[in-house]
């Protein structure tokens, strides 16, 4: 071996912020199943609390034995709504609450699944659960919700978009922070290991470890060395820098599996930045020759970014999956923050952003006095972007009551800490009024 | 378990080899090869090491080289060799 790889190696950790994102179990509650709510919480506690005994020992061990970082150990189940399908929106408590009881028992950071998938209507168990959203996520601390409304075989469903702007206002009135828990999909993945939006499919295996990498900053510090050179070798090598991080993953994901005897299913490369210095997408971006994120070029430099992680990703593991691209959130990006502030970085260009990495407007504060329907209109324009162009999108738009643009709101944490931007005043409502259902586009009918 | 990365980084001084290995004399570890250069002051080292018989003292050995480390003033990584091999090939 190499003496300078191995050097490589530990550089990319100590100074470069290559970390294990995540290691998430995702478990399947299909079997949990009982003639009460109170009986299926607790079958729900027990499955959890004994697959995930060990996940937490697991994950320290394997980060002491490689010297990589495990930054969360996470866990992701079935979409409650499916387990609940007769609850009334009070019995979905018991739910929320046994998530988080099993969450805080085996010391996990977060637990996600807490989720309806409503792309084409809603049954009994989804709206109960969407009514519940706000207590459940003021009431728990570890527990994160999703709701998919809109795919592109079935279309968007603007009933579902309606409530989802009404209930992020609900819970805006409850709590200024708890809005970071959940997020609102079009074509969300089933094995996707990274929060808010982790649910654990109904086609997957019962209990899988799926694994989250990221290193933005092993990125920029490879592009950095290649200043001025034309934009194909700029491609180059962040697939080969993504390659050798997604290794990593791969030969960590492996070891948990192996060790927790569980089945291993993907590794997903984001490069999901934190609010640290050098752990950003934005510098990545800045990196590639724009003087700051937002300015025209930005659509074009992510999209190369996030299609040279993909491809670099995939080479490097057995079953790539989750969502795999680049992230784009504002509050955990210090290079974003910065970018927002400097009045570069508009809505209207991370909407554009949207369309070519792999979520969508994600953690952006808004002043709380914006409407429930223009919230709901942005859900609409992401979901357009996902359905029409087959890609997974998300919003996490986080209205804060009392905020005027300009603030800073902080989340905690990994989460970070968001400017409030500035929202467009006309009104969507009777756009959103309309309800309904937009349907699947024309490309979706392939059968 | 089979083998580890055992890497030194740091201000060079009399010892270093010395007392690295001797904690791995102590663990009954066997050294199967070493790379040593000094880069303007910095002594930089890996050693591969067998770790056939030490699946339950990985924690033991990398605690007490750890310590070694701290006494001499240098960094010390110990790691599983897999990690490396994944990263640099295909």
């Amino acid at each position: 071996m190499e003496t300078n790889q191995i050097t490589e190696t530990i550089n990319m950790v100590a100074e470069e912020h290559l970390d294990i994102r995540t290691v998430t179990m995702g478990i399947s509650l299909l079997d949990t199943i009982a003639g009460t709510p109170q009986e299926t919480a607790k079958n729900i506690y027990t499955k959890i609390t004994t697959y995930a005994e060990k996940l937490v020992p697991v994950a320290q061990q394997i980060e002491r034995e490689f010297g990589i970082p495990i930054t969360n150990k996470r866990i992701s189940v079935t979409p409650i709504a499916l387990i609940a399908g007769k609850a009334s929106p009070d019995d979905m408590l018991y739910y929320a609450h046994a998530l988080d009881d099993a969450a805080k028992a085996v010391g996990v950071d977060f637990i996600g699944g807490y989720s309806a998938l409503v792309q084409k209507g809603f049954a009994n168990g989804d709206l109960a659960l969407i009514k519940s959203i706000p207590r459940a996520l003021t009431e728990t601390d570890l527990v994160m919700s999703s709701i998919n409304i809109g795919s592109t075989k079935a279309g968007i469903n603007l009933d579902a978009i309606k409530l989802m702007g009404e209930t992020i206002k609900a819970i805006t009135d409850k709590s200024d922070t708890a809005n970071a828990k959940m997020v609102v999909f079009a074509n969300a993945v089933e094995d996707n290991p990274f929060m808010a939006g982790a649910f654990h499919g109904v086609s997957e295996p019962d209990v899988v470890i799926n694994v989250g990498v990221s290193g933005p900053g092993v990125v920029k510090r490879a592009l950095e060395k290649v200043q001025g050179e034309p934009i194909q070798i700029v491609a180059e090598t962040v697939k080969k820098t993504a390659f050798k991080i997604t290794r990593v993953g791969q030969v960590v994901g492996t070891l948990a599996a192996e060790r927790l005897g569980v089945e291993f299913g993907i590794v997903d490369l984001s490069l999901a930045p934190t609010p640290a210095r050098g752990d950003s997408v934005a510098e990545v971006l800045e990196e590639i020759g724009l003087e700051m994120v937002g300015t025209h070029g930005t659509t074009a430099a992510l999209m190369l970014l996030n299609d040279a992680v993909k491809k670099g990703g995939v080479m490097a593991s057995q079953r790539v999956g989750g969502l795999s691209g680049a992230f784009i959130p504002v509050s955990e990006d210090a290079g974003m923050i910065d970018a927002v502030k400097a009045g570069v970085l508009s809505l209207a260009k991370l909407e554009a952003m949207t369309s070519v990495c792999s979520v969508g407007l994600d953690m952006i504060a808004i002043p709380g006095d914006t409407a429930a329907t223009t919230i709901s209109a942005m859900i609409a324009d992401e979901a357009a972007i996902g359905v029409q162009n087959n890609k997974t999108t998300a919003v996490r738009i986080l209205p804060t009551n009392g905020t005027k643009v300009g603030d800073m709101v902080d989340y905690g944490g990994l989460l970070g800490t968001a400017p409030v931007m500035q929202v467009v005043e006309k009104s969507s409502a009777n756009f959103i009024n309309r309800g309904g259902h937009i349907p699947a586009p024309i490309h979706s009918f392939k059968n | 378990m089979a083998k580890a990365v055992v890497t030194v980084v740091g201000k060079d001084q009399p010892g270093i080899i010395a007392g690295v290995a001797q904690t791995l004399a102590t663990h009954n570890i066997n050294i199967l090869d070493v790379s040593q250069t000094i880069m303007s002051d910095i002594f930089t080292m890996s050693m591969l090491v067998n770790l056939e018989k030490l699946d339950e003292e990985f924690n033991a050995l990398q605690d007490d080289l750890n310590a070694v480390g701290d006494k001499l003033g240098v960094t010390i990584h110990t790691q599983r060799e897999e990690i490396f091999d994944a990263m640099s090939r295909v």
